[in-house]
């Protein structure tokens, strides 16, 4: 489990981070979203102890990442978003320097090589790494937050610079290892935290402005729920229909005879959608229920300021 | 530690460096061999690690240039930082490996002596307690430069001032003599390194210079230490 309570960051006079606080469960994967310069990098960095906070605590599994920095490290895995690598050592022989820097009790030949084999670069375990591609580079470093199975994983934007296929399999890899461990997972690529995360923690300029689970976040932000129609008829009749419906916010007409209704959370519209429109005698011929989109949420609250 | 340590090893043998300064430490120190030694037909050393200390203050920021810059700049610095070790534990492993190939440089001075030993028995005390000297001298001069690697994130800016400290350093007791003032010249005295290391040509083991290195060693890898922290919180 991680804690995050009250974090601040100040790089001079540049509050970095304001006040942000989150939980991340165990066997949750959370989503860290937000656009370049967020903010996203530095609480990652806070958290695995890399930075220190101005004010603030981080807490892992209940232990304090500034009182005892060493317990604390030895249990998160990290991968920053440039992987640290040491160019002129073979993937292997770094495997093994980061199983002896993280001090890991477990048997090391064997554990390198179940490591390599999780993330699929055991077919270059004896190159050397700065003749490697991105995309194997990019794996190696998560081989080492790996290395020791340490049960928090911290990963910054891990699929940057991947082709596609890698990256599907960079967020299967996110999902199988999120049953068992805690994972915080930052991007700015909204669907691929829409894939993964089971949370998504929104930032924009060091603050918070988002915290749900990610089926309701369109909800959450919104305020309630979106119905997208299409209905034949003429649109003052609709509009007259739907507006008269109980719990129904707004009405707004599309192109042709699509329609988008705004309504209140915790309130099921449809039934009364059905009626009204059938009793305005205009038929409707599709009907579909969905928040806001992953996108659209974080258009608004990251342009259109947190109303 | 330990880890670190044969990181760092490794990283002088898998570039050329670790090389290149054994070459070169082998050669200039073969040269005086042959030329104080063995075509002076002496047994006595002296010469041979007088002449070497030039070398090995020129030799060491080539050591010591990448230790902390070059992790910066490639940002492996990330790993070392999160990994569950102190940043003591860290500085420390990154003098030990430094200090590793030091060591490795001056033990040709053993082979040298047992050449010697063909030709008539050298003075022992007097060579071992030089060579001691010499590894101390040596451990002071790498924190000092592993120090200069911490603040910049260029290993040649970092060569560069660490050579031009290591000559300063070498030049010491001439600037003291340029100096009229007398407590001056004196404190200038107290930490020239050339002062400090002649104590121990003589075969004794001189305890304030053996402290003297010993120190400033301890004080430049705290400082190192504290510039790392520091980091963090700015």
């Amino acid at each position: 489990m991680i804690e995050v309570k009250n974090l601040t960051k100040r790089y001079g006079g540049v509050k970095a981070l304001d006040d942000i606080s989150f939980t991340a469960e165990s066997g949750e994967v959370l989503g860290l979203l937000g656009p370049n310069g967020a903010g996203k990098s530095t609480t990652m960095n806070i958290i695995t102890g890399y930075l220190g906070a101005t004010s603030g605590a981080v807490l892992i599994d209940g232990v304090d990442i500034l009182e005892e920095p060493k317990k604390a490290k030895a249990k998160i895995g990290y991968l920053p978003e440039i992987p640290p690598l040491y160019q002129d050592m073979t993937v292997r022989r770094y495997l093994e320097f980061i199983f002896d820097l993280k001090k890991v009790r477990l048997p090391k030949k064997a554990h390198v090589e179940e490591v390599m084999e999780i993330v699929k670069i055991s077919d270059v375990a004896d190159r050397v790494i700065k003749n490697l591609s991105k995309g194997y580079r990019q794996r190696v470093g998560f081989a080492g937050a790996l290395m020791g199975n340490p049960p928090v994983l911290i990963l910054d934007e891990p699929t940057v610079g991947l082709d596609p296929k890698q990256i599907i399999d960079i967020r299967r890899l996110i999902q199988s290892l999120g049953k068992k461990h805690t994972i915080i997972f930052s991007s700015h690529v909204l669907s691929e935290v829409a894939a993964v995360c089971d949370r998504v923690v929104m930032i924009n300029n060091g603050k918070i402005v988002a915290d749900s689970a990610t089926e309701t976040l369109g909800e959450t932000v919104n305020g309630g729920g979106v119905l997208s129609l299409e209905v034949e008829g003429s649109s003052n009749t609709v509009r007259e229909a739907l507006g008269a419906v109980e719990g129904v916010k707004r009405v707004t007409k599309g192109v042709g005879n699509a329609y988008t209704v705004e309504f209140e959370s915790g309130v099921d519209v449809r039934r009364g959608v059905f009626y009204a429109l059938a009793k305005a005698n205009c038929p409707i011929l599709s009907m579909r229920s969905g928040g806001l989109t992953l996108e659209e949420s974080f258009l608004r609250l990251t342009e259109g300021g947190e109303d | 530690m330990s880890a670190i340590i044969k990181r760092e090893l490794s990283s002088y043998f898998n570039s050329a460096i670790g090389y290149i300064v054994l070459a070169v430490f082998y050669f200039f120190s073969g040269m005086f061999f042959y030329m104080y030694c063995l075509m002076s037909n002496t047994t006595s050393m002296t010469y041979v690690f007088l002449s070497m200390l030039m070398i090995v203050m020129l030799l060491v920021p080539i050591i010591t240039m990448r230790s902390f810059s070059e992790e910066r700049k490639q940002k492996t610095d990330q790993a070392l930082l999160t990994a569950p070790i102190s940043l003591t534990e860290m500085v420390l492993g990154k003098f030990l490996g430094a200090f590793l190939l030091y060591c490795l440089c001056n033990a040709i001075y053993l082979l040298y002596a047992i050449i010697l030993v063909f030709y008539a028995s050298p003075d022992w005390a007097v060579l071992l307690t030089t060579l001691l000297g010499m590894l101390l001298m040596g451990a002071a001069l790498i924190a000092i430069d592993l120090f200069v690697s911490v603040l910049t994130e260029s290993q040649v800016i970092a060569a560069v001032i660490s050579i031009g400290v290591g000559l300063l350093i070498y030049m010491l007791d001439s600037i003291a003599s340029l100096i009229s003032v007398e407590w001056i010249t004196n404190a200038l005295h107290t930490v020239s390194f050339d002062a400090h290391f002649s104590n121990f040509i003589n075969g004794i083991i001189n305890v304030p210079s053996v402290l003297f290195f010993v120190s400033v060693a301890a004080i430049f890898l705290f400082l190192c230490v504290r510039v790392l922290d520091k980091r963090r919180w700015s």
